[in-house]
């Protein structure tokens, strides 16, 4: 039976790298006793699998991974066991059974979205000012960076892949592309903006907060949040 | 949000981050306000190493479940942070409340290897607490050290207000007391440092006065305290499975070198090896008994969630029920896919079959210790492994499908001469073509492959051979050489691989080892010339040690090289031990006849840790 589990990741763990998550979660599903599914050979892991690895420094409010348990419980009972065992910044959202034919979260991700609150020393006095600019950024048809790969620089345009941005309260919040395709940290949107103002990109600006991942419905091109491909079990 | 003690700015330009935050499971959360003492355990080496510890899991649990006491932990800040704190000015801080170490009431320094001293320094120096015990006051926290290390504790003794002497888990309680005590009263830390001093087991530097004679040794070592005894007398648990055990262990987010659960199934030694120290101050053997060591298992799995369990001691196989305790591991893990590791395992029938129902034969291999390449020398060190046992398990093992061996040794043991050294290369070549002989071609799963290491013998205190001399660094390297030229003469060369441990090394953990105060000098020159992380092999640089000798005008040579008489008095005699000085030099003398001594279960030696009252020595005989 596959499952999905939705968690937030916050505070002090935001320095916990996506490695250390995943033996994090190995520990938890022993700890919470789930029973989990092994793969085969003489060295067996546990079927678990992450929808997109967070940046070291990012904190989360949605994020997602898959796993495969021979039976399990209801979604609250579940939800319970797992969060008795865990610490304080890292808590299970809920805990949802998808169809057998789903496919996993990594591979459907499309896109997330972003809150980036201002560290108190990088916040602009002009407030209104830096949101007039950036929106401004936003509206413009085309939003040409180079972008580094491995096989040296490319021109790349971002605007068809920053589904929003836009103010929130005192944050910028941002809808981008992400996945094993086109990849948009929200990092590259902001440090093309603050070049495009002829403006320095201090490393530590802003908090970065993913808030939720989302894939895409075939049929219309929607964004769904990753948890609602599954269901609560009773 | 947790408090940090360090901002984003400097958790993000650092490496593993992780190791500064705290906030494991099973992390001991209390608040400092609501607590009489606050004690700060710190492995003086990187989070790492330091959270692979055992004997720091059993404190920091047995610490906390006192009320009034809330025990964190610290370790060394790696070389990245160590630089941004010395140039921000930011003082070094327990990992639980991130407070700074300098307002607790205790830190406590487990000394569990030589090369750790000058980290010590760095804890102290980063923590702005005064390196020496004499410039601390009142406001200061009292350090304390334990571990292998303290029974030598003279190399640190200007460093440490008092020095913990044995195992851990018997008077720690009654020093937080007469401190709680003597704190309630409103008396001074010289009070209680006299009080302290009268504990059993507790060793106060400040209180004792060493003279040394005109060549150097030492004349006397007297207490200048009525309160300080003359002998300190380590501390032991009698009845093990009384002890508290950890109930729910510190589980890390970093990849730690000991990421798994650590049974420890009993302490002390049979063997009587006699380089070993491990196998002389933790005598006498006590086991724990099998039920304890199940229920703790289970629990250790449960609390953890751990994917390994490894059992813990210096020769497993001589724990009375094993095979009982393993099988109910293989039971009890498999259903639950965690691995379970068995170090210190004498290879026979037994270990061969268990280990091929725990490991994936073809990617293990097979490990021997033979100490010592040839028969003569194995006797010499008392190590009763000869060389029909080591080629009959090999024998076994190959049958078994296993077609990977280490062997480790150990190069410039006393006695030693050419042929024991090219016994090492004889004896790895023996394996080799045991295999060829016993395994037909067609059955063997390629090439046979042995390494070979060699470490340099380095004598320590409490063993038969501390009264032993020590080779130069050009004489260990000559024999390691005269090791890998013989290895080349083999007829199996290429099967065979020999590796050697670095030298300079070697020499300064002999002066660590069994130095006197006036090292300590030598430390703190080192650490000053930017000495740190020296047991790290990238980190080491042997100029900045030599220049701190020489500037304290002190000769290494003087606590290696030398052979010393079998009166001097040493540095470490007004510790008691257990083992008695008469038996070591009994054992010392019988080494240099080439006789052997039966272990303990075979043959009592009166080594004195009978006295303790427990343990092997009184097995069969209630």
């Amino acid at each position: 039976m596959k499952i999905r589990i939705k968690f937030l990741k916050q505070g002090s763990m935001k320095f916990i790298g996506h490695l250390d998550m995943m033996r994090y979660f190995q520990k938890v599903m022993r700890r919470a006793d789930v029973k989990i599914r092994y793969s085969e050979g003489f060295s067996p892991h546990q079927i678990m699998s992450f929808a997109a690895p967070l940046g070291v420094g990012i904190t989360s409010n949605g994020e997602y991974l898959d796993i495969e348990v021979t039976e399990t419980e209801s979604s609250a009972v579940m939800t319970n066991r797992l969060n008795q065992v865990m610490v304080d910044e890292i808590r299970v959202l809920s805990y949802k059974k998808l169809e057998d034919s789903s496919k996993n979260a990594m591979s459907i991700v499309a896109a997330a979205d972003y809150t980036l609150t201002f560290r108190e020393r990088y916040k602009p006095e002009d407030l209104d000012g830096f949101f007039e600019k950036l929106r401004g950024f936003y509206d413009q048809n085309q939003i040409l960076i180079v972008k580094k790969t491995k096989k040296g620089q490319k021109d790349m345009d971002l605007k068809p892949l920053i589904y929003d941005l836009a103010r929130k309260g005192d944050a910028v919040f941002m809808k981008v592309s992400t996945g094993s395709t086109d990849n948009i940290k929200p990092e590259l949107v902001m440090e093309s903006f603050y070049e495009g103002q002829g403006w320095e990109y201090p490393g530590f600006t802003f908090q970065i907060q993913r808030e939720e991942v989302y894939g895409r419905d075939g049929a219309e091109g929607r964004l769904i949040p990753l948890e609602q491909y599954g269901e609560d079990i009773e | 949000m947790r408090k940090l003690a360090l901002p984003d700015e400097i958790l993000l330009s650092i490496q593993q981050p992780a190791r500064y935050i705290g906030g494991e499971v099973n992390m001991c959360v209390k608040d400092p306000k609501d607590v009489a003492i606050r004690f700060a355990m710190c492995f003086p080496d990187v989070y790492e190493i330091g959270m692979s510890h055992l004997g720091i899991q059993i404190l920091y649990d047995m610490f906390n479940r006192r009320e009034d006491t809330y025990c964190e932990r610290v370790y060394s800040p790696w070389t990245d942070l160590d630089k941004i704190m010395r140039e921000h000015k930011i003082p070094l801080f327990a990992l639980e409340s991130q407070d700074p170490i300098k307002d607790f009431d205790f830190l406590g320094i487990t000394l569990q290897y030589e090369m750790c001293y000058t980290n010590v320094l760095q804890i102290l120096d980063l923590s702005r607490i005064p390196l020496h015990s004499s410039e601390r006051g009142e406001d200061d926290p009292v350090v304390i050290g334990g571990g292998p290390c303290a029974y030598n504790p003279e190399p640190l003794a200007e460093f440490f207000d008092l020095f913990y002497i044995g195992e851990g888990e018997t008077v720690y309680d009654r020093l937080l007391d007469v401190y709680l005590d003597n704190k309630k009263q409103g008396k001074s830390r010289f009070e209680f440092l006299k009080k302290a001093a009268g504990i059993p087991g507790i060793y106060v530097p400040a209180f004792y006065d060493v003279t040394y004679k005109e060549d150097g040794t030492i004349k006397t070592f007297l207490p200048n305290n009525l309160c300080a005894p003359e002998k300190v007398t380590k501390e032991l648990v009698v009845t093990l499975d009384d002890a508290p055990y950890i109930e729910k262990p510190l589980v890390p987010f970093l990849k730690v070198t000991q990421d798994r659960v650590v049974l420890e199934i009993q302490r002390g030694c049979i063997r009587g090896c006699r380089f070993c120290q491990a196998g002389n101050v933790y005598r006498p053997l006590r086991e724990h008994g099998l039920d304890y060591l199940k229920h703790y298992a289970k629990k250790l799995i449960e609390t953890t969630g751990h994917d390994e369990i490894s059992l813990s001691s210096l020769s497993s196989s001589d724990y009375t029920y094993l095979p009982e305790l393993v099988n109910y591991l293989i039971d009890e893990c498999s259903a639950k896919g965690v691995n379970i590791s068995l170090p210190s395992l004498r290879i026979d029938a037994f270990s061969l079959d268990v280990m091929s129902k725990v490991q994936d034969v073809k990617k293990s291999s097979l490990t021997f210790a033979p100490e010592a390449g040839s028969q003569r020398l194995r006797d010499v060190i008392n190590k009763g492994l000869t060389e029909e046992v080591i080629l009959k398990g090999a024998a076994m093992a190959f049958h078994g499908g296993w077609n990977r061996v280490k062997l480790y040794f150990m190069l410039g043991l006393p006695t030693e001469q050419r042929e024991d050294m090219e016994g090492i290369a004889l004896l790895s070549e023996k394996i080799a073509e045991t295999y060829y002989d016993e395994i037909p071609k067609d059955q063997r799963h390629g090439k046979v492959q042995i390494v070979a290491s060699s470490s340099f013998f380095v004598p320590k205190p409490f063993t038969p051979f501390q009264w032993a001399k020590m080779c130069t660094k050009e004489e260990f390297l000559e024999r390691a050489y005269i090791v890998k030229n013989k290895f080349r003469e083999m007829k199996n060369f290429k099967s065979l691989k020999y590796n050697w441990h670095e030298a300079d090394v070697t020499v300064l953990e002999g002066v660590l080892a069994r130095g006197d105060r006036r090292v300590c000098a030598v430390v703190e020159a080192a650490y000053n010339n930017g000495a740190l992380f020296d047991s790290w092999s990238e980190y080491f640089d042997n100029s900045l040690w030599m220049r701190a000798f020489e500037s304290c005008g002190i000769a290494p040579d003087f606590y290696t090289v030398r052979e010393r008489g079998l009166d001097e008095i040493f540095p470490w005699d007004f510790i008691d031990a257990g083992v008695s000085k008469e038996f070591l030099k009994r054992e010392w003398l019988l080494a240099m006849k080439e006789e052997v001594t039966p272990n303990c279960r075979q043959r009592c030696s009166g080594c004195g840790a009978r006295g303790f009252g427990g343990g092997v020595c009184y097995e069969d005989k209630n």
